[in-house]
């Protein structure tokens, strides 16, 4: 399997000289399998540089996974060249949205109203599925098979894992690690703890022994306090994370909009000092755009 | 058959409890701050509505692989932001009664309330409240044809008896309901208001809301109410079971609310969608079994 990273930064696109290095664009990467079939995880803005590079491979057959809906992770998706050009083929994989009471189709035509984009979903020349996925519902693509499992944001968020060949991925999506909403001395707490870690070996199964893992690492613990609740993982709960479910490799992404490259290196520098590395633990790296990754 | 004066106190006695659930959930979701553990306490007390949000989490259309089986185990698979969220929308619509018996009277009575009190919070907005005041409006637009919802429950054969009536004469329904039961949804409404201690303004929106016409009254509330009841028949959003509808708001009311009513019916924004969106959680409800919770 190969990765290559076309967007790695949270919540917003920042382009600028502060973010050169690790790249600006907002979260996709491509995977392909032994066989060269094509899996895209999330269309944020980095899916318009990839729709680029696929010129000379058209007509082309793309299985994009939407991790979740939110403006980061789908704001490339309307910019997706074969998408306007015939003989070109787009299956969208995604979660039920509870709020709305919308499948997958109906929130991301959403985004195609002509409002928004000035070319219709009736107007797109590709062939274009939609198909609204079940929690660990199994999807096979080509020689890989890809699940899910419900993660931790403010929307249903689908955390993905690639299985190919006896090569793993797993991609978090946007994830915040579980914590209790009520305080110890509550009668509810130790009934809230129980389901917390319940999910929390349903989430390190899921994840166990992969060979890489790209975890949502947005903040640091300093930060995490006045972030609480809002969806979103740190550089200390992914390594922990990592090492109790036996990760190969653990790539950070998901970069704090506001964190230049500078600032993104020396943080993640400081939280790997904080955790030293021990027989078994995973490599852990920093994601940026145009990275390629072979497992 | 229909209450007469000697049965007014019986009638009392069998009107519903006030449920607060959507009140409290409304102003607990208005700080982006609440602690979460804070809604579900109100999820806690209320078993019918945690009942019906684990029933639309446990849909297929959700997908969850596991069933959950309590709130608080949904909060951790699904997030405390869905939870609360999809509160906001099943919230009102158990207060307004999601049971077995409902007919088709009562599933477009849902419809108009709804209807009424996010038309009434949008004029609430319009005249430049501050939002933490206007979820009043949405309780009191939400809650201003109760008294036709009792009467429905209670004495159904009657009820239909009147709105038949209104239909055939093209009588005001209140005045239908006065012929067969000296008393009207208005009355209904003004009984429950006293019995649940709602403020006068909400009072005055459940058992005066034909007539709203009070220049003393220190709160738009009233006056918002009226004009969305009317709005909402106008655009065809729910059924109130009235056959008539105003073509115009009192002058006084317009002037108050800056704006006549095609003015204000033009000002609706969002409404049209968040009904869709109502309907859509109805569908979802009907869909699917009640013991799937």
């Amino acid at each position: 399997m190969k990765i290559k990273f076309w967007g790695v930064r949270g919540s917003i696109a920042t382009p600028g000289p502060t973010t050169l290095r690790h790249g600006g664009n907002t979260t996709c990467i491509e995977v392909r399998t032994d066989a060269n079939a094509l899996i895209i995880l999330d269309a944020g803005t980095g899916m318009h540089p990839l729709a680029l590079s696929l010129f000379p491979e058209l007509p082309i057959t793309a299985h994009l996974f939407i991790t979740h809906t939110h403006w980061d992770h789908i704001q490339g998706l309307p910019f997706f060249i074969p998408n306007f050009i015939p003989g070109n083929s787009l299956k969208i994989f995604g979660a039920f949205d509870p709020i709305a009471q919308r499948d997958i189709r109906e929130v991301l035509t959403g985004q195609l109203q002509y409002c928004y984009f000035p070319v219709r979903e009736a107007e797109l020349k590709a062939r274009i599925e939609y198909h609204t996925l079940r929690e660990r519902q199994t999807v096979q693509v080509a020689d890989a098979t890809v699940t899910n499992l419900l993660m931790n944001h403010p929307v249903l968020n689908y955390g993905y894992r690639i299985d190919c060949n006896g090569k793993s991925v797993v991609f978090t999506g946007d994830h915040e690690h579980l914590t209790n909403i009520y305080e110890p001395e509550d009668p509810e707490y130790a009934e809230y703890a129980e389901y917390i870690e319940q999910r929390n070996q349903a989430i390190v199964a899921f994840m166990r022994g992969v060979d890489v893992l790209i975890a949502d690492t947005s903040y640091l613990v300093s930060d995490y306090p006045a972030k609480k609740g809002w969806g979103h993982g740190t550089f200390d709960g992914n390594i922990a994370l990592a090492r109790q479910a036996g990760v190969k490799r653990l790539y950070f992404t998901h970069h704090e909009p506001t964190r230049a490259d500078d600032a993104l290196e020396r943080v993640c520098q400081e939280a790997l000092a904080r955790h030293p590395f021990e027989a078994g633990d995973p490599e852990c790296l920093l994601t940026r755009e145009g990275l390629t990754v072979e497992i | 058959m229909g209450p007469s004066k000697k049965e007014l106190p019986r009638l009392v006695e069998a009107l519903p409890a006030f449920p607060p659930s959507v009140c409290r959930i409304l102003k607990l979701t208005s700080d982006i701050n609440c602690p979460p553990r804070e809604i579900v306490r109100v999820l806690d007390q209320d078993p019918p509505l945690a009942r019906q949000l684990l029933r639309l989490i446990n849909s297929p259309h959700c997908g969850l692989a596991e069933p959950v089986q309590s709130i608080r185990q949904a909060v951790v698979i699904v997030g405390i932001n869905t939870i609360k969220n999809l509160a906001l929308t099943v919230a009102p619509i158990e207060m307004l009664g999601r049971d077995s018996d409902r007919t088709p009277f009562l599933e477009g009575q849902l419809s108009h309330a709804f209807a009424v009190g996010l038309i009434a919070r949008q004029l609430a907005r319009r005249l430049g409240l501050p939002e933490r005041e206007t979820s009043d409006f949405f309780i009191a637009g939400l809650l201003h044809d109760y008294g036709k919802i009792v009467l429905h429950r209670l004495f159904p054969t009657r009820h239909n008896k009147a709105l038949a009536l209104a239909i055939k004469k093209q009588l005001p329904l209140h005045k239908a309901e006065r012929e067969l039961f000296k008393l009207d949804h208005l009355g209904v409404g003004a009984l429950l208001a006293e019995k649940w201690g709602l403020s006068p303004h909400c009072a005055r929106a459940m058992g005066g809301h034909h007539l709203p016409d009070d220049p003393d009254s220190d709160s738009p509330l009233p006056d918002c109410v009226h004009a969305a009841n009317i709005i909402a028949k106008t655009v065809g959003l729910g059924v109130s079971g009235n056959p008539r509808t105003k073509t115009a708001l009192p002058e006084s009311v317009a002037r108050r609310l800056g704006g006549t009513l095609t003015e204000l019916t033009g000002s609706l924004g969002e409404i049209p969608a968040e009904m869709h969106k109502v309907q859509l959680f109805l569908n979802a409800w009907n869909a699917t079994p009640a013991d799937s919770a």
